[in-house]
């Protein structure tokens, strides 16, 4: 039993997970308005859940293209970061350069981040983790985006309670620090405020980005710390 | 339009991936930049779920049957429930307040 048998069953069981998250996002998605295949396109084209989650949100919520482009654009900004952390791991180039750019997400970065003992296993953990999610994520979109479309009225089934219940389970364990916890409230507040008074998409966007506001002010108040590494 | 959203959207997000693999190591590397990418998340995260819990049509704020399935999920998480079972659960108690005639 190698390492290398133990990354690669670890790949699998973390993607039959992701799996279950691409079943409901398919599922909101169509519930939202997107047909099947804009879905599909979605978790193989951007393949990065949270920004998946929200700009099916922002479309349903009746906001236009360029506010709900800037949503997703601002989640997936941290994929930017991992793929920072991982250029040297992987020191790849040409077309493998922008598969793994592709495959820069919160998992198989976390996956190689918990083997970066060896580069070899660190490198085994980022691609069969991101491969596995590939494959598994869109899997279960598919599963998903066209049972949705058998079930009727979304609303009924309480579909429309679900998205805001995703949000909150994809929050969640990110909120482990005090400054975390202050930028979710501060968010939440605005965006309560914001949504009577601006068009549909504007307060997300607006509430969204008062996190950089309280990251730079807490920087002021309590300077130096080493900034968690956040990942689910 | 929604094309046009979904594929322009798709397109921003993973030209910012490739952009990790592209800049200088020294260019990303601070800790204020550092920070406030760890938290940018939570805040959209937070404002999406305010709003999709309480926004009504044209913006008016709403309590219906989306809070009690909120509330639902929020006790499913700190039961440490699996994502999928939090999403179900916030659909089953908003699906049943309905049929109840409780909210709307």
């Amino acid at each position: 039993m190698s390492d290398r048998n133990a990354i690669l069953r670890d790949s699998l069981a973390i993607g039959a997970a992701t799996a279950a998250y691409g079943v409901s996002f398919g599922a909101l998605a169509v519930a939202a308005g997107l047909e099947p295949l804009q879905a599909q396109a979605l978790s193989g084209l951007m393949f990065t859940g949270a920004s998946q989650f929200a700009l099916v949100g922002v479309i349903g919520a009746g906001g236009g293209a360029i506010v709900a482009i800037a949503t997703a654009a601002f989640l997936g900004a941290r994929n930017m970061f991992y793929a920072f952390h991982m250029a040297p791991i992987l020191k790849v180039s040409g077309l493998r350069r922008l598969l793994a750019a592709h495959m820069t997400i919160d998992e198989s970065t976390g996956m190689a981040m918990g083997h970066e003992d060896s580069i070899v296993n660190a490198r085994t953990a980022f691609w069969s983790t991101g491969f596995a999610i590939f494959l598994l994520w869109n899997g279960g979109t598919l599963v998903g985006a066209l049972g949705a479309g058998l079930l009727g009225d979304p609303a009924r089934l309480g579909l429309d309670a679900a998205i805001p219940a995703a949000f909150l389970a994809l929050m969640w364990p990110r909120l482990s620090t005090s400054v975390a916890r202050v930028t979710a409230a501060v968010a939440i507040g605005l965006a309560l405020v914001a949504t009577p008074l601006l068009p549909a998409g504007v307060p997300v966007l607006l509430a969204g980005l008062s996190s950089v506001g309280v990251g730079l002010l807490y920087q002021r108040w309590r300077p130096a710390r080493t900034p968690p590494t956040v990942l689910p | 339009m929604i094309w046009v959203t979904v594929l322009g959207a798709s397109l921003s997000c993973y030209l910012l991936k490739l952009l990790g693999y592209v800049v200088p190591q020294h260019v990303l590397e601070k800790p204020a930049v550092l920070r406030v990418t760890a938290l940018i998340p939570v805040g959209f995260l937070a404002a999406l779920l305010a709003v999709q819990t309480v926004a009504g049509d044209g913006g008016a704020l709403t309590i219906d049957a989306r809070v009690a399935g909120l509330a639902t999920a929020l006790v499913a998480l700190l039961l440490r429930a699996p994502f999928l079972l939090v999403i179900i659960s916030a659909a089953a108690t908003a699906a049943l307040t309905r049929a109840l005639g409780l909210m709307s």
